[in-house]
């Protein structure tokens, strides 16, 4: 791998732009392919390029077989987000584990005295309303949202936005009586039925969690099941290589 | 933490430093395998590492090889099985079949 390639995929990362790097096996020669365009080797290669392409699709990484050349598509998307919303105890052990789980993480609360770094270390931190927040970050298919609060007028327009949008998990916190309120109150604020349904509340794994920190583990492993069984439908079966 | 990029940024930081580097990826599996596609292992030419390519059962083969390839600068293909009678003498105990590529950072 040339030294110059590890700085194109440092880049493609802290941009969160979405990158595949092709091996050719039998010389290590290196092609970068993106969704708008490819540099290296292979560039001009269609067929190569459009293989490419759909392993970022699925996000999954492969060896494939190129008129008898085998090339390693090594996929580097852009990690998850999971947005927290609410800085409470509970998001206090849920942002780190996240992080660990590779999540990029950020957490939302328009209370100034919740919303600290020093609350939230190496966090990011924003101070505002959910909704607004999400507008200015811009919600897509690889984020997760949770909602922490409780608090109806901080939680209900920060579900609306994330309903609305094309989040792949949305939970949020409360019992099943707090969660049958908030069904009467989404659905006056004009959530379908079948919006409301993609909310998982009571929000976690049944694990008998009690501790914020045994919550956050049930959020995450729900969390990590979700985005799992979506990608393994969007790949379908596994092909075995060659 | 254990995202790939975090094993290129070591790499990298190893190359910068000036010491001989080499990538291991895992390009292949069959069967159960403890480490997924596109899992890396970057070592540099004192023998440290960086991230994984299994459970732990084939890195110290893996690393012989990318010493090797440090050295003469050519990319290798790795096969280890269960049983590895034949090439290897390390196999994976879950009974997968991994296939890993070597090369050198250039």
């Amino acid at each position: 791998m040339k030294t110059e390639t590890i700085a194109a995929l440092q880049q493609a990362r802290t941009k969160r732009t979405a990158v595949t790097l092709a091996t050719r096996l039998s010389d290590a020669a290196e092609t970068l392919i993106y969704l708008d365009k490819a540099d290296g080797a292979m560039a001009g290669d269609a067929t190569l390029v459009s293989a490419a392409r759909r392993a970022m699709a699925i996000g999954r990484s492969e060896t494939i077989d190129l008129g008898g050349q085998k090339i390693f598509l090594n996929v580097y998307v852009p990690p998850p987000r999971l947005i927290i919303v609410g800085a409470v105890h509970i998001a206090q052990t849920l942002a780190p584990m996240a992080t660990m789980l590779d999540f990029d993480v950020t957490v939302v609360d328009p209370r100034g005295a919740w919303a600290t770094s020093a609350r939230f270390p190496g966090v990011k931190v924003i101070q505002d309303w959910a909704d607004e927040a999400f507008q200015a970050m811009g919600l897509d298919v690889s984020t997760a949202v949770v909602t922490l609060t409780h608090d109806p007028k901080l939680d209900d327009p920060a579900l609306e936005s994330a309903l609305r949008s094309d989040v792949f998990y949305v939970g949020s916190l409360g019992s099943k009586r707090t969660h049958a309120k908030r069904k009467e109150r989404l659905t006056e604020a004009g959530i379908t039925e079948e919006q409301f349904a993609r909310i998982h509340g009571p929000v976690g794994l049944n694990i008998g969690a009690k501790s914020p920190a045994e919550i956050a583990v049930s959020i995450l492993g729900q969390i990590v099941e979700v985005r799992a069984r979506r990608l393994e439908a969007l790949a379908g079966p596994k092909v075995v290589a060659a | 933490m254990s995202d790939a990029l975090d094993v290129l940024d070591q790499v990298g930081k190893w190359k910068n430093a000036g010491k001989g580097v080499a990538i291991a990826t895992v390009i292949t599996t069959w069967g159960s395998s403890p480490r997924p596609v596109g899992s890396q292992l970057g070592v540099d030419d004192s023998g440290a590492m960086v991230g994984s390519v299994s459970g732990g059962c084939i890195e110290g083969a893996v690393v012989k090889e990318a010493l090797d390839a440090i050295k003469d600068g050519k990319p290798r293909l790795l096969d280890f099985g269960v049983t590895d009678e034949q090439a290897w003498d390390v196999g994976l105990a879950c009974g997968g079949k991994v296939q890993v590529f070597v090369e050198k950072v250039s």
